[in-house]
């Protein structure tokens, strides 16, 4: 895998951004966009634009089928058995707020346990959160240990006979820590308990397998697997989409509807009300593509490669002190420099065409148990190089140096 | 743009040494502000006399250099000044930093004004102006009696 060819597949990067050439970290929040997923958009909206699913006309039934081969690559790339137990979303939150608002109508009642993690993004506590409010249900948190991960045990510990669904991320978008999914989904299972997981981090860069991880529901954000905003994915068990009640009403998703009552349509269509993001839908199935292309365990050895890089630089750069350390990590580092504030460190960085995030990623929860009001973040992509955390280096330094350190 | 005008010798000074931290005991007004995007919160802290005199003021909390910097200036110059002129500074102050190329208020002297000057440029960086108005809004709603937290986002 030649890491210039492919940058060269990613438009931004042709141009100087404020006269620097862009070295791009911050993957984690949303990954630059390759040239044939922004043409699929164009070419779609100039050539074969129509709304999919309701129209017999030709250009309805050629954009529903194009729809709906995205379906069946996400499909095939997470190795899910069926193809209806894809849904589409706006995003990876609409995914979780889909689970969390059909499950909690369902399954849940005052008293119950809903168990997340200390690591967990605001989208996977706030869904919840409305739950806690709405039926006086109560969220416990698998806490995380001093290295930045949080272990089967500490899921363990947290489980009583009340828990009624686990929810946790595949990879931490602040420590990158990856967690032991599959186990936790073994333990969960022999407990009856079933497992969401958020997959925003891990989608992008792990391989995945529905099969073997056998959760019971993954969240996918499509705008960090080089696709466009605006488009998400809820996998869910078939057995599950089919007994939970549906999420948002409209048109699409129903089969009859009478002024007496209505009846709800078959899967996929029950979960998708309304008009899609047709546009995007289709042109995810680029972006599907894209990574097919190169491979997953490519892009994986990648980032490794690249984290290792980034770690042993940044650890001989005096008072930078990165947050956790996990054994299993994913490609992110986030940071803190001693006498500087994250946001000054972005600030200075980005002044070199460094682009990292500032901030509590919304993590707070997480970020309150470090005790740090904020950390900055560099994060990867498959375009980055070595070359990128070079110059990350060295606009450390410059911020050091700034600071008088 | 450029860096030197953002990190300012004086903005680096009072960021890492920042005048006024803390609180004292028999504070008469207060209010807190936070800025949720960024984690930064402050806490101001005033005591206003019976001729509406600030006769003391300081403020708690965390942030950037720009922000912290902006309080800690921001505390030394209202010092002494009587409620109206406060609120004349801290219009005078927004303004600038939102629009206005010089400060225009005469309660200032030059080199106060010159001081207060020095957080001109995060007029350039957009992202960055919430950091240096947060005291300022926080300080008008002490003053105010209000209750409400002061948000830099909607």
């Amino acid at each position: 895998m030649n890491i210039d060819d492919i940058k060269r597949e990613f438009p931004i990067f042709d141009d100087k951004i404020q006269n620097n050439d862009l070295v791009y970290l911050d993957s984690a929040n949303s990954s630059q966009k390759p040239r044939v997923v922004v043409d699929r958009i164009y070419d779609f909206y100039t050539k074969e634009f129509s709304n999919v699913g309701r129209s017999v006309h030709y250009l309805a039934v050629a954009a529903t089928n194009l729809y709906e081969q995205t379906r069946v690559s996400v499909q095939k790339y997470i190795n899910a058995k069926d193809k209806d137990e894809i849904v589409f979303t706006k995003g990876a939150t609409e995914a979780i707020n889909l689970v969390a608002n059909t499950f909690g109508q369902k399954y849940l009642s005052e008293g119950d346990e809903v168990l997340l993690t200390e690591l967990e993004h605001h989208s996977n506590y706030v869904p919840w959160h409305f739950l806690r409010k709405a039926k006086n249900i109560k969220i416990e948190f698998a806490e995380i240990n001093d290295d930045g991960e949080v272990t089967l045990e500490a899921i363990e510990r947290k489980i009583t006979n009340k828990t009624k669904i686990i929810s946790v991320s595949h990879l931490s978008n602040v420590t990158g820590a990856i967690l032991p999914i599959k186990e936790i989904v073994e333990l969960a299972h022999s407990k009856n308990i079933p497992v969401l997981i958020d997959g925003c981090q891990g989608a992008p860069h792990l391989r995945l397998d529905m099969q073997d991880i056998d959760c019971d529901f993954y969240a996918i954000s499509g705008h960090k697997m080089y696709g466009p905003t605006g488009i998400g994915v809820l996998y869910a068990k078939k057995k599950w989409l089919e007994d939970l009640p549906p999420y948002q009403g409209g048109g699409g998703m129903i089969n009859e509807v009478k002024k007496e009552g209505i009846t709800y349509g078959e899967l996929p269509n029950k979960y998708e009300a309304g008009t899609m993001a047709t546009a995007q839908v289709i042109a995810f199935n680029e972006s599907i593509k894209f990574m097919e292309k190169i491979g997953i365990q490519n892009i994986e050895k990648h980032e490794k490669e690249l984290l290792d890089y980034g770690l042993e630089k940044l650890r001989k750069n005096n008072s930078v002190n990165i947050i956790g350390n996990p054994k299993e990590k994913g490609g992110v580092i986030s940071f803190t420099i001693e006498g500087v504030h994250p946001h000054d460190i972005a600030t200075i960085l980005d002044e070199d065409g460094v682009a990292i995030r500032a901030g509590h990623h919304c993590c707070q929860i997480l970020h309150d148990k470090l005790n740090l009001p904020a950390t900055a973040r560099a994060s990867f992509g498959v375009y980055n190089t070595k070359d990128d955390i070079d110059k990350l280096d060295e606009a450390i330094n410059k911020c050091k140096k700034i600071f008088n350190l | 743009m450029d860096l030197k005008d953002l990190y300012q010798e004086i903005i680096l000074d009072h960021g890492k040494n920042p005048r006024n931290l803390g609180k004292f005991d028999n504070y008469n007004k207060d209010a807190k502000g936070n800025n949720p995007l960024c984690g930064d919160n402050v806490h101001v802290y005033l005591r206003l006399n019976e001729n509406k005199k600030v006769e003391d003021i300081a403020f708690e909390g965390h942030g950037c250099a720009i922000s912290m910097a902006s309080a800690s200036i921001m505390t030394d110059m209202v010092r002494g000044k009587e409620e109206k002129e406060v609120k004349e500074i801290v219009t005078d102050f927004l303004g600038m930093i939102k629009e206005k190329d010089s400060l225009e208020t005469n309660i200032l002297k030059d080199d106060e004004k010159t001081k207060l000057m020095s957080l001109s440029g995060v007029k350039q960086y957009p992202m960055r102006v919430k950091c240096a108005t947060l005291s300022w809004h926080t300080l008008t709603s002490a003053l105010d009696n209000s209750d409400q937290i002061v948000k830099t986002e909607e």
